[in-house]
């Protein structure tokens, strides 16, 4: 289970996780949806240990990653497989080599039981027979199947896709709905995904959260965001141009045009 | 005034940030260098890259300041008929000054630039975070293995940089200028002595620090997209040569009073 408790993080003056908690049960998709820049992103990088937060804490399975030493960061993460949104394929290796990295760097496997694992995974993502491909030869789609192949390839206990569908076409967005499912169901994973597709929320999530002003306000089944009465999450389900959250957004713009 | 001392003190700030930040990276990658795996294929790929592949543009260099050298000295020298000399000049000053000099010159334009550019473009597109996410250090996957590399390399790049030099003033003086070439093959080695060689050598490890440092820094800590990666890749050169040049100035007071 993850839990987010009272965190809180600021750049600049700017604070972008306001006193946010969550609770991600054991084996469920949760989707977190918020407009772009609302601070999604950096509440992964929260939860795996890149980023610190000013104030609060993430505990999952009752270890508190906050107060991780270095060295043990690093056998936490060992639990986590993460897509990152633009893939971030490492440029210089192979899509085998990418694919394996965590097995090459942190186990004594042997090359060929490391080839072996590189494949099933590449198979599970219905890319089979690319390893000695360059990160550059592949389409956006294959990019991010590939990434997810690398999240997968260490088992781990839970994966986090940032905007996974972020980029692609519809048809191509709705291929890695179905291949987030098919892990899922397949590897008995915990995932959290951000994104702000809502047909990749709907379909992906057991349960959603809707991000606002770096809090969660409001979470709940797929069809209790859709039915919900919140003016703040009708209006970003429905992506409408006007409501509170550009209400907002235009008086501060104002304000500051006033200030000038 | 207000404003001006606001200034100043935002670009002490800013240095300070910039040079604890620096440091800090440093003491991370020694600490990362004494944790095995020690060397790796990245290193051997780093050595590579920085070492074998820069043999090309360190050879038409020092070769060019080689000719340079004798020829700009015999323009003194002819004067008093002291062409003998020249041997002797060029292995001194290639060997003391500008073979480290030069060559850490070259090499911080060169490799320095593509560091600050690769690690950037990693950092821009997240794979940076990837390699974190993916349970391993960024600095002892990244930096260590230039660190090791360049500070394998620029001492051998240094001392065929020496010898390429050599090779330039050996030109001139014996094609050029009319000495032997027994003449100038003794002239060179007769008055080098073990010091020459090993005060500059001895600088160009304090110069790997720095080029491995300020590149890795700058690209480690871009911020935006493409126009980030450029500055930082100008920054790094930039900065690179100026601490170069001072490191430099700063071991020869030193090596002046202590040998």
């Amino acid at each position: 289970m993850i839990e987010a408790k009272q965190v809180t993080k600021s750049f600049n003056g700017h604070m972008v996780l306001n006193e946010l908690s969550l609770a991600v049960e054991k084996g469920e998709t949760l989707v977190i949806i918020g407009r772009s820049g609302c601070g999604k992103s950096v509440f992964l990088k929260h939860i795996i240990g890149i980023m610190k937060p000013d104030q609060g804490e993430i505990v999952v399975d009752e270890i508190n990653t906050v107060k991780l030493s270095s060295k043990d960061i690093n056998q936490f993460r060992m639990r986590f497989g993460m897509v990152f949104q633009g893939a971030a394929l490492f440029d210089s290796l192979t899509v085998g080599e990418n694919v394996g990295f965590a097995l090459i760097e942190h186990t004594r496997l042997s090359a060929a039981a490391i080839r072996e694992r590189v494949e099933e995974s590449l198979e599970l993502v219905g890319l089979k027979g690319i390893q000695r491909l360059r990160p550059s030869e592949l389409s956006g789609g294959m990019k991010k199947r590939v990434a997810i192949a690398r999240a997968i390839c260490m088992r781990p206990e839970i994966i986090l896709y940032d905007e996974p569908t972020t980029g692609l076409d519809p048809i191509m967005a709705d291929a890695i709905n179905d291949l987030i499912i098919h892990m899922h169901d397949k590897l008995k994973i915990t995932s959290l995904a951000v994104t702000h597709d809502m047909t990749s929320a709907y379909k992906i999530g057991s349960r959603i959260a809707m991000m606002y002003q770096g809090k969660i306000i409001q979470i709940g089944k797929p069809g209790d965001i859709r039915n919900s009465k919140d003016p703040v999450v009708q209006q970003f389900i429905t992506g409408s141009a006007k409501g509170p959250m550009t209400d907002i957004s235009f008086k501060s713009l104002e304000q500051t045009e006033g200030e000038r | 005034m207000k404003a001006i001392a606001q200034a100043v003190g935002q670009k002490g700030v800013n240095f300070l940030l910039y040079a604890g930040g620096a440091f800090t990276l440093f003491m991370q990658t020694l600490f990362w260098i004494a944790v095995p795996p020690f060397v790796n294929k990245r290193t051997f790929q780093q050595m590579v890259k920085i070492g074998v592949d820069s043999l090309p543009i360190s050879s038409l260099t020092a070769f060019f300041i080689g000719v340079v050298l004798a020829l700009q000295s015999a323009y003194q020298m002819q004067r008093v008929n002291a062409e003998m000399y020249i041997p002797s000049l060029v292995s001194i000053s290639m060997t003391r000054e500008i073979g480290p000099v030069i060559t850490a010159l070259v090499v911080a334009g060169r490799v320095g630039a593509s560091i600050a550019a690769e690690l950037g473009s990693m950092k821009v597109t997240e794979q940076i975070d990837a390699l974190e996410a993916l349970a391993s250090n960024p600095v002892k996957y990244l930096v260590t293995p230039r660190f090791i590399a360049l500070f394998l390399m620029l001492p051998l790049l240094t001392v065929y940089a020496d010898v390429v030099g050599m090779i330039g003033g050996y030109m001139v003086s014996v094609y050029k200028l009319g000495l032997t070439h027994s003449l100038y093959v003794r002239m060179t080695f007769e008055p080098l002595v073990l010091k020459d060689i090993f005060t500059g050598l001895s600088k160009t490890l304090i110069f790997a620090a720095i080029i491995c440092i300020v590149s890795c820094f700058e690209g480690m800590r871009v911020e935006g997209g493409a126009e980030g990666v450029g500055a930082a890749t100008t920054r790094a050169v930039v900065v690179s040569f100026i601490l170069i040049i001072a490191a430099d100035a700063f071991a020869t007071v030193i090596f002046y009073f202590i040998t």
